[in-house]
């Protein structure tokens, strides 16, 4: 549109400089024939040149303002004499072919004698071409606008339709239909980018609500065992012959039973917690290297009073970016189920545990391979079945022959969990015999 | 153990009167106020050797109360208790101006040692340079610990734990307790792994003398004390 505006604004500028330039040549012409043969010359020069179809316009007056040649028939108003202005706009009739007066740009010299010259163009062409411009100006603004309106009609619509689709689909999410998903073109276009981010959240909501499910499923299931005891013990120490001594047992009894489930809570809830991606202390930059050897301190003289050896392999130093708290914990738990299940399969009739564990051999390393920090806890006991491998890290998993010992099936799904916080993994690993379990961190600077 | 007065600002009626209830049974007062209006303006009037903030609290929160009263100066120790029980939000407890925390549910030996411990600050314990347990003594400047003139070896870890329990003398203190302030382990190990470091400094300091020095309460935690008087 401001093309066109520009477009006829310069073209119009573009007429005028031609039409000086056509009146001054002709004056110039007409000046030479002058000097070359008089006014009688020039009288001739023009008589012809008026005659020529699309001449310019000639008018030469003698002293007393009578037309002698030319071939314009009336001037509009007098004729100008003043051949100071250089280009001046009249209205005018050609030789009686014209009723209606026509527009041309003019200018007049005078010669010796009284004769005055006026040189012109016609300039209602120009005009007419002007208009001509206008009118296409206003037809393009016209159309332009009506376009605008219908494409804004026609693909605002359009969007508000999609939008409409996203909001009806989250209605129906809303309502409890958490496998919806909102609809992708494939068009990759802004809105698509957008539904296939809100799918990639729904997707880990949907994973999360499962995890949750999976665990309110395990705590009705594994929190009942403990529960039940509890309440037989009660049940049993009332049915008894009422002695100090019988309550006293039972009432502690049921303390230590009810603090091994409220241990399993916590161990939930932090589980649940660090699945959610809730760090405890917060991510701070932490050396491996050093937690695991506090780790290794912090457990060695228990491996020695159980006869167990206990050996530690750390590197100088493990960048990670990380909680102190969880990583601890995570090693905590590995050496933990290391020393509680490392010891070989119990033959039958054998009592003693005591003596299987002194050949038990636990080894906790922190390496640094690549881009990553490797932390290890290996142990030369009965190991876990590799079939089982994945299946021990749920919760409250425990295997048959681990059932005894003390433990809730908590301790590997949390380490799972942190190994996962911190964009990680956690392998198992057959140690031949025994098993190695690696957490594998990424390492940072 | 000198008796104390203690202020419990806690909102559950059973829970409160549980604790008043055994906290008299083990030679302490105590006062109870049930919303955080009430509890700030008993603490504000009154001199308690130590205070027990719920951190859910009606009327005023727990948090805000201690700020308040951390504000005005009030330098009375104080012991969150909280539901919530992160380390986030212990983090979050202790920079309000809390000294000691404890996720509920706890046992009431754990409460009561801790308060004991907290009751203490009111000593300048905290500025001695040396501590005595009978005839063990232990530098804490020089890191050296001797029994009856004889010096004994202990390792960091160790020192850290033996100066922790002296500081603590004559008080319970739990295997939490120790886990928290001795190696900053804020988790619960499974394995019985603070009662194997303990047995390891209690044949450091007590073997080969008559009388020993470092006891183990049944159901609660540790305690060193000189027992002839």
């Amino acid at each position: 549109m401001f093309l066109v505006v520009y477009i006829g604004h310069n073209t119009q500028r573009m007429m005028n400089e031609q039409l000086n330039e056509t009146i001054e040549a002709e004056v110039k012409g007409l000046g030479e024939q002058y000097s070359q043969g008089g006014i009688r010359r020039l009288i001739d020069v023009v008589e012809r040149r008026s005659r020529q179809p699309g001449a310019s316009l000639y008018m030469v007056t003698d002293y007393s303002g009578d037309v002698i040649a030319g071939n314009v028939a009336k001037l509009k108003g007098t004729m100008p004499r003043d051949p100071e202005i250089p280009i001046q706009i009249v209205r005018y009739l050609r030789n009686g072919a014209d009723a209606q007066p026509q527009e041309a740009a003019v200018r007049v010299f005078v010669l010796p004698g009284g004769f005055h010259i006026l040189i012109g163009r016609d300039i209602s062409e120009g005009k007419r071409f002007r208009e001509v411009i206008q009118s296409a100006s206003r037809i393009t603004i016209a159309v332009v606008g009506v376009l605008a309106i219908l494409s804004w009609l026609f693909v605002g619509r359009r969007v508000m339709k999609r939008i409409d689709a996203v909001s009806e689909t989250g209605r129906l999410i809303m309502e409890g239909d958490l496998s919806r998903r909102l609809h992708v073109t494939g068009s990759g276009d802004e809105i698509d980018r957008l539904a296939e981010n809100v799918n990639a959240m729904l997707e880990r909501i949907e994973l999360l609500m499962q995890g949750l499910k999976d665990v309110s499923d395990n705590i009705a299931h594994d929190l009942k065992t403990p529960l039940t005891r509890l309440r037989n013990r009660v049940e049993a120490a009332l049915r008894e012959e009422p002695s100090e001594e019988g309550y006293r047992e039972a009432l502690e009894a049921t303390i230590d039973e009810s603090d091994q489930l409220i241990r399993i809570f916590n161990a939930l809830l932090k589980i649940a917690r660090v699945e959610a991606g809730s760090p405890d202390g917060g991510l701070e930059r932490i050396d491996a290297c050093e937690i695991a050897a506090e780790v290794a301190e912090f457990y060695e003289p228990v491996a020695e009073d159980e006869g167990v050896t206990f050996t530690s392999e750390i590197c100088e130093t493990a960048p990670v970016e990380g909680s102190r708290e969880l990583i601890t914990q995570a090693l905590s738990n590995l050496v933990d189920n290391a020393l509680k299940y490392g010891f070989p399969p119990k033959a039958e009739g054998e009592e003693d545990g005591e003596n299987e564990k002194s050949d038990l051999h636990i080894a906790l390393s922190v390496a640094c391979e690549g881009k990553e920090v490797v932390l290890t806890v290996a142990d030369n006991g009965s190991g876990i079945p590799e079939a089982d491998h994945d299946r021990v890290l749920r919760r409250f998993v425990r295997l048959e022959e681990s059932r005894t010992a003390p433990g809730s099936g908590l301790g590997l799904s949390l380490v799972h969990a942190v190994a996962r916080l911190h964009r990680g993994k956690l392998e198992l690993a057959n140690n031949a015999p025994g098993l190695a379990v690696r957490l594998i961190l990424p390492k940072v600077g | 153990m000198p008796v104390m007065r203690i202020l419990i600002i806690e909102d559950d009626q059973e829970a409160a009167a549980y604790l008043i209830k055994a906290l008299k049974e083990a030679g302490h007062v105590a006062d109870h106020a049930g919303d955080g209006e009430t509890g700030f303006a008993m603490a504000s009037t009154t001199d308690y050797d130590v205070l027990v903030v719920d951190r859910l609290l009606p009327k005023r929160d727990g948090l805000s109360v201690i700020e308040g009263l951390k504000a005005e100066g009030n330098s009375m120790p104080i012991l969150i208790l909280s539901a919530l029980g992160q380390v986030d939000d212990r983090v979050e407890g202790l920079r309000a101006g809390g000294d000691d925390y404890l996720p509920k549910p706890y046992s009431f030996s754990e409460l009561l040692a801790r308060v004991e411990a907290l009751g203490r600050r009111k000593r300048p314990a905290d500025a001695d340079t040396t501590f005595k347990v009978g005839d063990l003594e232990l530098d804490r400047l020089t890191h050296f610990a001797s029994r009856a003139g004889q010096p004994i070896v202990l390792q960091p870890r160790e020192f850290r734990l033996l100066e922790y329990l002296m500081k603590h003398a004559g008080q319970v203190v739990t295997r939490t307790m120790l886990l928290e302030n001795v190696w900053d382990y804020h988790f619960d190990p499974q394995t019985n792994v603070i009662d194997v470091h303990i047995s390891r400094l209690r044949a450091k300091i007590d073997k080969g003398f008559e009388r020993p020095l470092l006891h183990t309460i049944r159901g609660a935690g540790y305690t060193i004390r000189d027992d002839a008087r």
